[in-house]
């Protein structure tokens, strides 16, 4: 991964991810908390390209499933009536990011209900519940690690500009947080807030909760980078033109922060959406109806559906792109960095 | 030796400190165990009253701190509503459990990851190298919710492996050659999510330790003097390596544990991840605050032990320690 163009190429991947989860109601056929009762349980159904008479059509078509005679929970393929994919349908009411009303979503079929990734307990569609569940997962991870990060550069920064007890008081503290194994911090936390709460306190409880925790590490980071910043020759200049402490922090050391920064909210990022993940999974987060990627998997804590409903399963191999994303990015940005690094060191034993 | 003693001071100011975190959240939270009975029309609010009376609930912080520091020093931790008995032994055989599960994945990790990391290091850019290095990359991106679903999915699927708990229904009337074997049939699950949620990780690091170490001059100039192959692989490299790696081992605990306690949920293992979800969706705040202490307390150990084997390993911080 030493190839500089990696950095855009993950970018570019995430870009694709984040947009096509933040416009869900237009990639997903349905409304997530739209039930089926009809319907539990389907498995996923197959795009075919060759119907039942051997006929190859440009369009793929499916097939609606019927319960299989003399059955309650096996569905075959009801080969009669086969159904044409359509492509920018009108269908369920959504809100475009949250304020275009908007009825067109990207495919679905008239006659019957598509299910790509199977269907719950419910009737409701998982895809649509993934896509859907990734808006608030995501969104959780980006405000915490926003949160995490703006309370760690505010600690770094007073910490190392400041020095002297509220260093040494600040940096204990620290330390206290970052000896406490982080998920049971995180459970400790929310042991001691509200349970029973609607979805969208949940959230920004939850938000909060996962955000609050892990400031430590990117405080002493920061710490760290003001602490041999404030002694470079042109921050003591500024300093000796009768520059105030927040505008030499807000103009000439917070700029050196900004490599660190960025690493740290690609790691943060997918660590936090897994963090909410954790919570939502065990019913200390999101709660039902409202999807997310963690209540999209605890179903499968239920025996019988680990057993007899393998393609619950699938949501969880549908999240792996995105954290391979952040991954590679957290990489590519770190090296970047080292090689500023390296670049600075070689050009100060120059001169 | 003044620095052991000084890292065993830090790490009791440490426990210390953690124990009032706790508190305090503990006592800024709405809600306590009574609530339930307050919505009870047949429990009188003067019943309600002289529980909380009983337990203390209705005592200022600083008193109620104090009276458990008192009961913790007794051996007790306070006391748990939902068991109505003293914390302490609630939590000693859960953590027992828990312990069994993390040292044999910490064991089984490392033991993986040290040769592992070393066998990429030697082999750096070649082929086997990149095999691995992509393999550890697809590990680490499979969330770890995703694995423990996926290894259970595997148990049931296969049924080679008891898809969750810790002995078997009778195991009371087993032989002792019939309970190792149930146990460590059940076991293997956990272990193996644990093991894989944390070696990535640990095999990168190796790898990127040694890979440091085997660039380094000294090396050069000892393969120079003829030394080669094993011998300067362990006698010469490995040393030189390990100081961050002992870090990295302190900090592994503490991933691990972390870790546990969802594979525990999952796969219904009786550790402490269930009790502390059990307690608090029912606002047990003792046995919470018992679990979370207990935990700092396991991963305080692994950082001593870790500071302990430094000490051991890193003639520069004995020399440190002696010449103040």
């Amino acid at each position: 991964m030493k190839d500089p163009r990696s950095f855009k190429s993950w970018l570019i991947v995430l870009i694709v991810i984040h947009t096509v989860v933040a416009c869900a109601g237009f990639f997903a056929p349905y409304d997530p908390i739209e039930q089926d009762r009809k319907n539990p349980y389907v498995p996923p159904m197959r795009l075919h390209l060759v119907d039942a008479q051997g006929y190859f059509h440009m369009r793929p078509i499916v097939y609606p499933l019927k319960l299989r005679e003399g059955s309650f929970d096996e569905y075959e393929e009801d080969r009669a009536q086969p159904e044409p994919l359509k492509f920018f349908v009108s269908g369920a009411r959504y809100r475009l990011l949250g304020f275009l009303p908007s009825r067109l979503h990207l495919f679905g079929v008239e006659g019957s209900r598509i299910y790509l990734l199977g269907s719950d307990a419910y009737g409701r569609d998982q895809f649509s519940r993934l896509l859907f569940g990734g808006q608030v997962s995501l969104l959780a991870g980006l405000l915490g690690a926003g949160m995490t990060l703006i309370i760690g550069l505010c600690i770094g920064a007073i910490a190392g500009y400041y020095g002297g007890w509220r260093d040494d008081v600040l940096m204990r503290v620290a330390e206290l947080f970052l000896a406490l194994p982080w998920l049971y911090l995180l459970f400790a936390l929310r042991a001691f807030l509200p349970l029973a709460v609607n979805p969208l306190q949940a959230f920004f409880l939850i938000v909060v909760v996962i955000g609050a925790v892990a400031w430590a590490r990117p405080a002493r980071l920061i710490r760290a980078v003001v602490l041999s910043a404030k002694e470079r020759d042109f921050v003591r200049a500024a300093r000796g033109f009768g520059a105030t402490d927040l505008y030499l922090l807000r103009r000439h050391i917070l700029p050196e922060a900004m490599s660190v920064l960025l690493t740290q909210a690609a790691m943060l990022i997918p660590q936090y959406v897994l963090a909410e993940m954790t919570l939502s999974f065990l019913g200390l987060g999101v709660p039902e109806p409202v999807p997310s990627w963690g209540n999209l998997l605890s179903s499968l804590q239920q025996y019988s559906v680990l057993v007899s409903y393998w393609w619950m399963y699938l949501p969880a191999l549908a999240m792996v792109p995105f954290f391979l994303g952040y991954l590679g990015l957290a990489s590519a940005l770190q090296e970047r960095r080292e090689a500023y690094k390296i670049e600075r060191r070689s050009l100060g034993s120059l001169m | 030796m003044r620095y052991l003693l000084r890292r065993l001071g830090h790490a009791f100011v440490l426990l210390i400190g953690v124990s009032l975190l706790t508190f305090l959240f503990a006592t800024l939270a709405p809600g306590n165990y009574f609530d339930e009975m307050r919505l009870n029309p047949q429990i009188a609010p003067e019943a309600v009253a002289a529980l909380r009376a009983q337990y203390e609930l209705d005592r200022p912080l600083p008193a109620r701190y104090v009276a458990w520091l008192n009961s913790t020093i007794h051996g007790e931790m306070g006391f748990s509503f939902a068991y109505n008995s003293p914390v302490a032994p609630i939590l000693i055989s859960r953590a027992r459990n828990t312990l069994m599960l993390t040292i044999t994945a910490t064991l089984l990790a490392w033991g993986i990851a040290l040769p592992l990391g070393v066998w990429s290091a030697e082999r750096l850019g070649r082929l086997p190298d990149r095999l691995l290095s992509w393999g550890t990359a697809l590990l680490l991106v499979i969330p770890d919710l995703a694995l423990v679903l996926g290894l259970l999915v595997f148990a049931v699927k296969t049924g080679w492996f008891p898809p969750g708990g810790m002995v078997s229904i009778d195991f009371e009337n087993f032989t002792l050659m019939q309970r190792v074997r149930d146990l460590a049939l059940h076991i293997v699950l956990p272990v193996v999510a644990l093991v894989l949620s944390v070696l990535p990780l640990l095999v990168r690091h190796v790898r990127a330790a040694v890979a440091d170490v085997l660039g380094a001059p000294f090396l050069l100039a000892a393969q120079g003097h003829g030394i080669r192959g094993r011998t300067l692989l362990y006698r010469y490299a490995l040393p030189a390596a390990a100081n961050p790696l002992i870090s990295l081992f302190g900090f592994s605990v503490g991933t691990l544990l972390s870790g546990s306690l969802l594979v525990e949920v999952v796969m219904s293992w009786p550790g402490l991840g269930p009790l502390l979800l059990e307690s608090i969706l029912s606002r047990d705040v003792y046995v919470v605050i018992g679990g979370v202490l207990l935990s700092t307390l396991f991963l305080v150990g692994g950082n001593l032990l870790a500071d302990f084997l430094l000490y051991w390993a890193d003639p520069r911080i004995r020399r440190e320690s002696s010449a103040r």
